[in-house]
């Protein structure tokens, strides 16, 4: 660690106090610490949750809730990590806080509306929490909605579709936000190919959100109107698709997957050259294979349908531009991979996710090729399997990432130093944990164990059970990596400007970071990774 | 950006606009009595494409915007086509 300290004693966190001043800045710093208390907030409800179906599955039949209790958890565990904790996790988090900084700006494009995306978000969270208590019928369609069933269910069902909804529309407006940014406040000397790796994901991802959301929200729109007007869309009985239904959600949340994922693959390709202080390798193909992602990953919603009753020529058309999408996240992980070869690598806990990270990805991607391949998909389709892959893909990648981000860039929010010790000691906790708890899942997906069901043929207790454990270690890994941040948010040393010895605009700020970012904004002349400047290099 | 230069198109060049998308309305709504089958819905899709290229084109004056903003409106326009037939395609072999 050198020895620069804070030299600003206003920083955005203490420039104004009270509550209000939170609630209503539009300070892009502050609205990412906002989205970031409300998702983590609701992150660790749907953990309870996804906690509490584990405890009832570790052994057969009924142990501590109902079927239909055991539905409306599933499903409100689903709506809550997709659409409030996942979609806009990273972006609107790290993306919020840490976009501009990268940039040289002061401040996204469009602040008013930066905060009142948040607002929307809230509201639509809060419309997703009330349809599982209002009239006593929570949601028991799983997150994905699917018709004719969620036509015709009797629960809260409209409401849980405003709900996400209206979350769809604050990620529309975080992405506008975003592509208008990167487009028009990037410092002078800023070309495209001197930005940072971090805000060329979130590049990528805004197109997502901007071009793939509104076609979620127009199909819930059209299921809402199934439901009150009865007009024919998908429902058989009125002359609909069900198939079309599956169709118009799949070309939205598919490309979801890499608006959960971009940004997570953006914060580890920081953190890979910072700790191995090296250029990262393979700049260029990084930065193209985030929007090779992107748009390739807007073709590929068919091998979510496999086994929907598509067309055989629409089944291997899917097949083989799945196989495709492999080739860009390949070219990430190889030059990850080369960018820590033959660095100075300092094994530290955001090292530690981002490594972690590669491995669970990697896995998640592997198991990804069985679900593209249709002969193999139709074997496994809504088994555990899927589930574990799934897990591995989300969990593992958005969720590490951002636990990554957050270990990197905690001293920079907050100005304080966490404890590595117990960092570690999280991190072991919870990678241990993770594994027990997803890996028998590929097993037993295999040996034909349905997901969502509430009981199981005798034969899976052993794998419920590794996995039941698993879920409690996850958990007590959780709670000691989340901690440990926020004890030392409070009680940490204090941290420098630069406690990692990075080279990104972020790091030649004070910690915390000023109310606007820069005094003066700073004039770039070179690429992003480069390290020989000698009070940054060990 | 030239986004605050100001553009001013004369009353005729409107009018004219306004009198193609209107023609072409009627055209989608005689379409349907052609009975094309499998293709009303992509005649639709087309006519109405084409109205709202001419809308964006004359009325949001991208015409006059930069290069790259036109690229981009027209890319978006083109994953969309992409989508919607590849969403076609698979009524078409089912």
């Amino acid at each position: 660690m050198n020895n620069q300290t804070t030299t600003t004693p206003l920083n955005f966190l203490n420039h104004q106090t009270g509550l209000w001043s939170w609630l209503t800045s539009t300070d892009h710093k502050r609205i990412g610490l906002l989205y970031m208390y409300s998702i983590v907030t609701f992150f660790l409800v749907a953990a309870v949750l996804g906690l509490l179906m584990k405890i009832e599955k570790s052994a057969p039949g009924e142990t501590i809730m109902t079927a239909q209790t055991y539905n409306a958890l599933f499903t409100l565990h689903g709506i809550i990590m997709i659409f409030i904790v996942v979609i806009p996790g990273l972006a609107a988090v790290f993306g919020n806080i840490f976009l501009p900084i990268m940039i040289g700006a002061k401040d996204v494009a469009f602040p008013k509306l930066n905060l009142f995306s948040f607002y929307l978000f809230l509201t639509g969270a809060g419309l997703g929490l009330y349809s599982q208590f209002a009239n006593g019928h929570s949601p028991d369609t799983g997150w994905t909605f699917y018709v004719p069933y969620s036509a015709e269910a009797s629960s809260n069902v409209v409401i849980a579709l405003t709900a996400a909804f209206t979350l769809g529309f604050a990620s529309i407006l975080t992405g506008l936000n975003f592509i208008v940014t990167i487009h028009t406040m990037r410092a002078p000397g800023m070309s495209w190919f001197r930005m940072p790796l971090f805000p060329w994901s979130l590049y990528a991802t805004a197109w997502i959100q901007l071009l793939a959301t509104p076609v979620v929200g127009i199909t819930l729109l059209m299921v809402i109107a199934e439901r009150t007007l009865h007009v024919g869309f998908f429902d058989p009985k009125l002359g609909g698709d069900p198939v079309l239904y599956q169709h118009l959600f799949w070309i939205y949340s598919h490309p979801a997957v890499y608006v959960m994922i971009l940004p997570a693959m953006g914060v580890v390709t920081e953190i890979f050259p910072t700790f191995s202080q090296k250029p990262v390798f393979g700049y260029v193909p990084i930065a193209l294979s985030s929007l090779a992602i992107a748009l390739v990953g807007y073709f590929v919603w068919g091998h979510h349908m496999f086994t929907s009753g598509m067309s055989y020529e629409s089944r291997w058309f899917f097949s083989l531009l799945t196989f495709l999408v492999a080739i860009p996240s390949a070219i990430k992980v190889f030059n990850w991979l080369s960018t820590m070869y033959g660095g100075s690598v300092d094994l530290q806990p955001p090292l530690l996710y981002a490594i972690s990270f590669i491995f669970l990805f990697t896995i998640g991607g592997f198991t990804g090729l069985t679900l593209g391949s249709v002969a193999t998909d139709i074997q496994v389709h809504n088994t555990d399997f899927v589930v574990a892959h799934f897990h591995y893909i989300i969990f593992g990648g958005m969720g590490f990432g951002f636990f990554a981000g957050i270990h990197y860039w905690f001293p920079k929010i907050y100005g304080k130093l966490y404890s590595i010790r117990w960092a570690n000691i999280g991190w072991g906790i919870l990678f241990t944990g993770f594994n027990l708890l997803y890996f028998p899942m590929f097993i037993m997906g295999i040996q034909g164990m349905p997901r969502r069901y509430f009981d199981y043929d005798p034969k899976f207790q052993l794998g419920q059970t590794i996995s039941t454990i698993g879920a409690i270690i996850l958990f007590t890994g959780l709670i000691t990596m989340i901690s440990n941040l926020i004890y030392h948010a409070y009680k940490g040393a204090t941290a420098p400007a630069n406690p990692w010895h990075g080279v990104t605009l972020e790091w030649q700020i004070p910690s915390p970071p000023p109310h606007e970012n820069f005094d003066e904004i700073p004039v770039i002349t070179r690429g992003p990774y480069v390290f020989d400047n000698p009070h940054t290099t060990k | 950006m030239n986004n605050h230069d100001s553009h001013i198109t004369s009353y005729a060049l409107n009018f004219k606009v306004l009198l193609v998308l209107l023609i072409l309305t009627t055209i989608t709504i005689l379409v349907i009595k052609l009975h094309l089958g499998a293709f009303t819905v992509a005649m639709a899709l087309t006519l109405a494409s084409v109205k709202t290229a001419i809308v964006l084109t004359y009325f949001m004056h991208l015409k006059f915007e930069n290069l790259i903003l036109r690229l981009m409106v027209g890319g978006v326009f083109l994953l969309f086509a992409i989508i919607i037939v590849i969403t076609f395609i698979d009524y078409y072999f089912r």
